[in-house]
């Protein structure tokens, strides 16, 4: 508990530090992006490496985050911290609903059923366009405000999503290591042992589904409210797959490894820029020769990988 | 206290189970027998809440619980182990063990995430818990190991730590000795007669005579589906039809 509480920390100076060691903003502002696909890859993750619950429409609770969000504040002029709550608990309560009936699919039926998700939300951004602007996008979102405070500027914009993704990465450790993060994983294993041992995996299932649709939405709300334009094409299928690329490749199941996996397919297309249109090519290649290789993903496995190369050296867990 | 009162289960076309009644004694352990294809397992996966069956009821401590899922059971003290152990592979034996006591916690999503005061202290009764039922298993030494890294019997004893964790009224083993060698079926012999000590009844399904014969209070003999009989070992070692459906009527 110590160590954990140890992790957390280094992170969290880690975090405060690095935009002073970077000179410019555009780097901030990757890091901005770093902080929002964490908190998506976390949130996916408690549902995908706990509960071993695919979903392929979590982009979708993105989009409905940031297009609540927008609508609320630009179009009816709410407080955009009252619609940011608004719209995470609207959203929890949503996918609750949609949950219970959705999530007694298993494996491919539930991929197909939230894939199918996903895009009933794509195309209403894309359709509903009195409301969402359509095709052409939503602009003029208004900044997030503390009292004089404006998050106007991405260093400000920076502090305010990496203290969002850090209470999210905090809070999940917390779940993660509690009794519900153990009967979450026990589903995961054998879901008629976890059951028989007094787990209610239909409703922790649901809750849980809520649980990560209701961060995603907040994840969308606080994109919208930094970007101060949004358009369907960042709510798509594609960005579905990435965000479960981030938490293969971070690892299934290691709150840390999503934090991993979101920095490294944020960065890489970034470091990518010539490939262009092939960068969903090389997520692909990226994705098989991760699972192939290191099937714990990067939190797990190359530890692994390095005890394997060097015998006789201690295995680190 | 569990009356299993004119079971039927049919299956498509097939009958496994037909009118079986029988009555699990408080404190007894109690063995389930038959050839291959009798409907033991079948018997327990509707006891246990994963099948329903076709017609019949199932009483405990007098309270009609036929059709109640695994979960409400095992909250009201009805808890099993597998013929294939079904353990949570990935996660630690320890933590196999805390997911038993999950029935003895409450906890939930809002309390784990900010670590409220209540259920910090929770999680230490639960650690607390867990490891006493490790030892009480013989498998104290092995909490941190992974659980798919267990040989079988070990993976045995856990499965059946995990499932006394709960402090279940029952217990149901399924095939607790399959797989075992002999000096590792004599120690499960001595934990089962451990359990019913500490105050649980025991109900085993189990191919191993020498055992069944050794540890049972009473045995039901279910053959093709029928109760074929019912009684103390000695009853049953001498009962004809018993004696004739094992060796084969010819």
């Amino acid at each position: 508990m110590k160590r954990e509480l140890l992790k957390f920390l280094i992170l969290a100076i880690v975090v405060a530090i690095l935009p002073a060691l970077l000179s410019g903003s555009y780097l901030v502002n990757v890091l901005i992006f770093v902080g929002i696909h964490t908190m998506l890859a976390v949130a996916l993750n408690l549902l995908l490496g706990f509960a071993g619950q695919i979903s392929l429409g979590h982009a979708g609770f993105f989009g409905l985050g940031a297009y609540a969000s927008a609508i609320l504040t630009t179009t009816y002029g709410i407080n955009p911290w009252l619609a940011m709550v608004a719209a995470a608990v609207a959203v929890s309560l949503l996918a609750f609903a949609i949950g219970f009936p959705i999530l007694k699919l298993k494996g491919h039926y539930l991929a197909m059923a939230t894939l199918g998700l996903g895009i009933i939300f794509f195309i209403i951004f894309n359709e509903a366009v009195d409301l969402t602007g359509g095709p052409s996008g939503f602009s003029g979102i208004p900044n997030l405000k503390i009292g004089s405070i404006t998050f106007d500027n991405d260093l400000k914009n920076y502090a305010l999503i990496w203290l969002f993704t850090l209470v999210t990465v905090l809070l999940s450790l917390n779940l993660a290591n509690s009794r519900i993060g153990r009967a979450l994983r026990a589903i995961h294993d054998s879901e008629v042992a976890a059951r028989v041992m007094g787990v209610n995996s239909r409703l922790l299932k649901v809750q849980i589904f809520a649980l990560s649709a209701g961060i995603s939405t907040l994840a969308g709300s606080l994109y919208a409210h930094t970007m101060g334009f949004i358009s369907p094409t960042s709510f798509g299928f594609n960005f579905s797959i990435e965000l479960i690329t981030m938490v293969i490749i971070g690892g299934l199941g290691s709150i840390y490894g999503s934090l991993i996996g979101a920095f490294i397919l944020t960065i890489l297309p970034e470091a990518l820029r010539t490939f262009q249109d092939y960068d969903i090519i090389i997520y692909g290649l990226i994705l098989i020769l991760m699972t192939m290789f290191l099937p714990g993903g990067l939190v797990r496995g190359v530890p692994g990988l390095l005890a394997r190369l060097r015998p006789a050296g201690r295995q680190e867990g | 206290m569990l009356e299993i009162q004119a079971i039927t289960q049919v299956f498509g076309g097939l009958t496994a189970l037909c009118d079986v009644s029988f009555t699990i004694r408080q404190g007894d352990i109690t063995g389930v027998i038959g050839p291959n294809g009798a409907g033991k397992t079948t018997l327990f996966n509707i006891i246990s809440g994963i099948y329903r069956q076709t017609s019949g009821r199932i009483l405990l401590q007098g309270k009609d619980i036929s059709g109640l899922p695994p979960e409400r059971l095992a909250q009201l003290g009805i808890v099993r182990t597998f013929q294939n152990i079904e353990l949570f592979g990935q996660m630690s034996v320890l933590d196999n063990v805390k997911v038993g006591l999950h029935t003895k916690s409450h906890s939930g999503l809002f309390s784990c995430s900010f670590k409220l005061p209540w259920h910090l202290v929770e999680e230490r009764r639960i650690t607390e818990s867990a490891r006493r039922w490790l030892e009480f298993c013989g498998i104290a030494d092995l909490a941190d190991q992974r659980a798919d890294s267990l040989p079988f019997g070990k993976g045995r004893l856990l499965e059946i730590a995990r499932a006394l964790a709960s402090e279940p009224k029952i217990i149901f083993m399924d095939e607790p000795a399959a797989g075992l060698n002999s000096r590792e079926t004599q120690d499960l012999a001595s934990l089962i007669r451990k359990i019913r000590e500490a105050g649980i009844t025991v109900v085993l399904v189990e191919h191993d005579m020498e055992l069944v014969m050794d540890v049972c209070d009473r045995i039901l003999v279910l053959s093709l589906g029928e109760k074929l009989a019912e009684g103390t070992p000695r009853e049953i070692q001498e009962n004809t039809s018993v004696i004739a459906a094992y060796l084969g009527e010819g």
